[in-house]
């Protein structure tokens, strides 16, 4: 038992160093832009960026219309699979998976290809759809996440028994959605649109070959001409996500004690 | 014409088919109950009529108006689940207030609707409690208050009392009777516990392979089930089986002996073999003056209940219960010991 427990702390105490070491010398690194001393320059430098700026309101824009998008798609489906389709589960799950086995850049070129100028619907002729080409091919690469947490969070309450009351009080589909369904899955929605934000704000391909001016080709951009800053902005990055994981913790013990629950 | 009118309604999922030909006429303000087990159909037909589930073929009508092919938010009526189904989401006065909303009542008048119904399910201080903060029987009667709230032409009840327990289940039983008696709501309850249903119904409907075995008054089904199956289902029941040795005499032999059922053999000839069947209330623990049927055989089991004490005796190849009342002066009878019953004719019914 004593040796267990040994093996286990030695293989965490790894794993955290394989994780950490990386990201503590990035650290270390972008601090040490002033010669001889540790300073936050880079951090300075990166921030009064012009770039920085519209590239990071541009990709949280995206992230905030890429959560909406994912929202009026999956929490539809999750609903409606629960509620009247639930021998398609395992295809809608399948379908849902997709995104993690297709590589961005396959899909992207799909989009390319079907959407460009000469095509029947040629959203790349306009930055603004464009726009709507990247959030459509950001909530594909959400969707994974978005659709499970949804799914789960449907998983909780009586999705049956709840929408066939809200019938038998003259509840419309779009009522029971919006005041019984929604309300009452907010919880594993908000858990999936930190994962939608989290993944949008460091996405890089989709947005380099879209030619669009999202954060992530502006770290690429920034890495391959600079040598602090880069360091930095990757701890920002870092700093991003995880205050985005922050947020699903404290949501989701939030909702262990909200009244949330069947 | 009746309130409710649900016509040869026939329900099947594939190729099982679970409800066949299926009529009742509900009038209104009538209290109506589908008593039966678990796969009778009950269910179903209660879901037909609230437009949850459509029906094969048949129609439903409420109030005159054919409703087959409305949806469920059509339809008008209030419904109360097992799981209760409150929203958890909103607090009791929202839950109850959720109907007149959907339905665009004023402001003033939900408010109003909803102290009402807080008061009429005597739960006035609970309004800004959410469900969970609630035990069972409160949320059952706040789910009852919800669907009441709109004032729905038909109360449907979806075995609301299954999941509470025995005491809370008695006391909501008596308070949903009393409060559907005070709004005079036509009101259909599924159960599949007889006592539920004999003590508050104004009449049963008996659900069996998903037909109505029998439909009528607790009285009519307890006292005279009109097939086999309501009267096995209904309460305990002893059958004893017998041979008809004089068709016009109405004689028929029980276990050697002879018992008058002249004018009640329904037509069958001598020698023609019949069920009888009693209810343990009917029958007797010796000789009693003014019951005309004695039968000769030995105690086989005592079961002390407190202010009753349940008999079996064993009459040849067949037991029968029946029920005495206990009495401190005297003791109860003995395992083994000899033992005649007697019953009156006219209490015994013929099965088919």
């Amino acid at each position: 038992m004593k040796r267990n427990s040994l093996w286990s702390w030695i293989v965490l105490v790894l794993a955290v160093l394989y994780f950490a070491l990386p990201l503590i010398g990035t650290f270390e690194f972008s601090l040490k832009m002033r010669r001889g001393v540790y300073s936050f320059d880079a951090y300075r430098v990166v921030l009064a960026d012009p770039r920085f700026q519209s590239t990071f309101l541009y990709s949280v824009t995206m992230a905030l219309c890429t959560i909406v998008l994912g929202i009026v798609i999956v929490v539809p489906t999750a609903y409606w699979v629960r509620l009247k389709l639930p021998r398609w589960r395992p295809i809608i799950e399948f379908i849902t998976l997709l995104p993690l086995v297709i590589p961005p850049i396959v899909v992207v070129f799909g989009y390319i290809r079907l959407y460009n100028t000469s095509s029947w619907l040629p959203l790349t002729g306009s930055a603004w759809g464009t726009n709507v080409l990247l959030a459509f091919g950001y909530a594909t690469l959400s969707l994974p996440y978005m659709y499970r947490a949804v799914d789960t969070g449907l998983r909780a309450i009586d999705v049956t028994t709840l929408t066939e009351a809200a019938q038998s009080l003259g509840a419309s589909w779009l009522t029971i959605m919006a005041r019984v369904i929604l309300p009452n899955v907010s919880v594993a929605v908000m858990s999936g649109a930190f994962l939608t934000f989290a993944i949008v704000i460091g996405e890089f391909v989709m947005a380099a070959l879209l030619s669009r001016p999202a954060f992530g080709p502006y770290m690429q951009l920034l890495g391959a001409n600079r040598a602090y800053e880069p360091a930095a902005l990757a701890v920002i990055a870092f700093a991003i996500t995880w205050l985005c994981m922050g947020l699903i913790q404290l949501v989701s013990r939030f909702s262990k004690a909200s009244p949330a629950r069947i | 014409m009746a309130f409710l009118e649900i016509r040869n309604i026939q329900k099947s999922f594939g190729s099982a088919q679970v409800v066949r030909d299926f009529n009742l006429d509900v009038e209104s303000g009538e209290f109506v109950s589908f008593l039966g087990p678990s796969g009778c159909g009950k269910t179903t037909v209660l879901r037909i009529v609230a437009g949850f589930e459509e029906p094969s073929s048949g129609s439903i009508s409420i109030g005159g108006h054919e409703v087959t092919r409305l949806k469920p938010n059509q339809r008008d009526i209030g419904m109360v689940f097992q799981a209760y189904a409150l929203f958890p989401n909103m607090t009791v006065a929202q839950n109850i207030a959720f109907g007149l909303k959907v339905a665009r009542a004023p402001q003033a008048e939900i408010g109003e609707r909803v102290k009402a119904m807080l008061a009429l399910i005597k739960l006035p201080e609970l309004g800004d409690r959410y469900p969970y903060q609630l035990s069972g029987g409160q949320q059952q009667r706040v789910a009852l208050a919800r669907a009441l709230a709109p004032r729905p032409k038909l109360l449907l009840l979806d075995e609301p009392l299954s999941a509470l327990d025995a005491k809370v289940r008695v006391a909501l039983r008596e308070e949903i009777r009393a409060i559907q008696k005070r709004l005079g709501i036509t009101t259909i309850f599924v159960t599949h516990d007889q006592e539920e249903a004999l003590s508050i119904s104004d009449r049963i409907a008996v659900m069996y392979g998903g037909k109505a075995e029998q439909v009528g008054t607790p009285f009519e089904v307890y006292n005279r089930p009109a097939t086999r199956f309501v009267a096995n289902f209904v309460g305990t029941l002893n059958v004893l089986d017998g041979t008809v040795t004089d068709a016009a005499g109405g004689i028929v032999e029980v276990q050697a002996e002879r018992v008058s059922l002249k004018g009640r053999l329904n037509g069958a000839r001598t020698g023609d073999r019949l069920s009888l069947a009693l209810r343990p209330e009917a029958i007797a623990l010796g000789r009693r003056p003014g019951y005309d049927s004695c039968l000769k055989g030995k105690i086989a089991e005592v079961h002390f209940l407190g202010s009753v004490i349940r008999v079996r005796v064993e009459l040849g190849d067949s037991v029968v219960s029946l029920d005495t009342f206990n009495s401190p002066s005297s003791p109860p009878p003995a395992v083994g010991d000899a033992a005649e019953i007697s019953f009156s004719s006219k209490d015994v019914n013929i099965l088919h």
